[in-house]
């Protein structure tokens, strides 16, 4: 018997958590990027559990899309930040005031 | 922990085995410290190796609860790739070194989000202990563990049959995320004139008006796009070569 799926749940909520805070309040973008992953990653969890505690293979199922998502929006949001760079030298959020009124 | 914990669960906890307390308190220790690290490190390399740390913690608490592919999957695909690609990233733009966490433009901004993230969290951390969560019929996608092949064979099943066309739209997606990185992360060529262009008119006059670093940039980059359309390909690429040198 293993632990009960509401520690999971809770784990799940905690790091998806720190995920946001992480993103509202760090600065450079590559960071904020792994936080989005944080969040993506406290998801997974919370979709396995349920896998598991509801004995049913979709929740396994949708974390393998999740994945997939995953990789191409880390892969499109790091030609965004290099390409952002090689004109405004900086990965801050501070430095992309370009679309400011 | 123990505190968020109402008493009715307590009998089902005692009913895990050692063994499973043991391996969910470490992986859980071990995501919820890398996941701190990520986000209080001040320096992005560190960050990136917190977060392989958070991963690898993920991918045991998978194993824990018998999605054994799914892990494998995690560490190769997050830890073997997409770390990587943070770190080759970092390492390409030369941005590791350590930014001051201290200096903050918008002094209302932390604790504000860490209020609502707060508030937000415990709306969670209710739903996830005090609910229960046995729904109506199961789906169609069937039972977690097949009878012969576990995990892996119930995932293949589920996603070459139920799934199948969402599994076809993500090589799509894929497709379009490899074109997409390709077309940002290009430079200009010879080629190009019209690209090379707008590349030194459009965005570079409203730069232009903020003064500093940025007109100089707009202004070799509007040299380079001329030099590269007058004398072809080998001048274009010494000088942007030398613009890109920091």
């Amino acid at each position: 018997m293993s632990i009960a799926g509401h520690w999971y749940l809770a784990l799940g909520a905690v790091l998806f958590s720190i995920g946001a805070v992480g993103l509202l309040v760090r600065r450079n973008v590559l960071v904020m990027f792994m936080c989005i992953e944080l969040m993506l990653n406290a998801a997974n969890l919370t979709f396995v559990t349920f896998a598991r505690m509801l004995d049913d293979i979709g929740g396994q199922a949708l974390v393998f899309f999740v994945l997939v998502v995953a990789a191409a929006e880390v892969v499109v949001g790091l030609g965004l930040v290099v390409a952002i760079f090689r004109r405004r030298r900086g990965t801050t959020a501070d430095d992309l005031h370009m679309l400011k009124g | 922990m123990p505190g968020l914990v109402p008493p009715s669960l307590l009998p089902v906890l005692a009913a895990a085995s050692v063994v499973d307390r043991i391996t969910f308190g470490i992986g859980a220790t071990i995501v919820i410290l890398g996941a701190i690290g990520v986000v209080i490190s001040r320096n992005p390399v560190h960050a990136a190796l917190m977060l392989v740390m958070t991963l690898f913690g993920v991918a045991v608490l998978f194993v824990e609860q018998g999605a054994n592919f799914l892990a494998a999957v995690q560490v190769i695909v997050y830890a073997g790739a997409i770390v990587v690609l943070f770190l080759f990233v970092i390492m390409f733009l030369g941005v590791d070194r350590q930014e001051n966490l201290a200096e903050e433009p918008l002094p209302l901004q932390r604790p504000l989000a860490i209020t609502l993230v707060v508030l937000g969290l415990a709306g969670l951390l209710v739903l996830a202990i005090g609910s229960h969560w046995s729904t109506g019929a199961p789906s169609v996608a069937g039972p977690a563990q097949a009878q012969h092949g576990g995990d892996v064979a119930a995932l293949g099943r589920s996603v070459f049959t139920t799934y199948l066309f969402p599994f076809e739209i993500t090589a799509a997606l894929l497709v379009i995320a490899v074109v997409g990185a390709v077309v940002l992360a290009r430079r200009p060529r010879d080629g190009d004139k019209v690209e090379a262009e707008t590349d030194g008119g459009g965005p570079g006059a409203p730069s232009a008006a903020d003064g500093s670093v940025e007109s100089t940039e707009s202004v070799a980059r509007a040299v380079a796009g001329t030099v590269s359309a007058a004398h072809g390909r080998a001048d274009a690429d010494a000088v942007e070569t030398g613009e890109v040198t920091p």
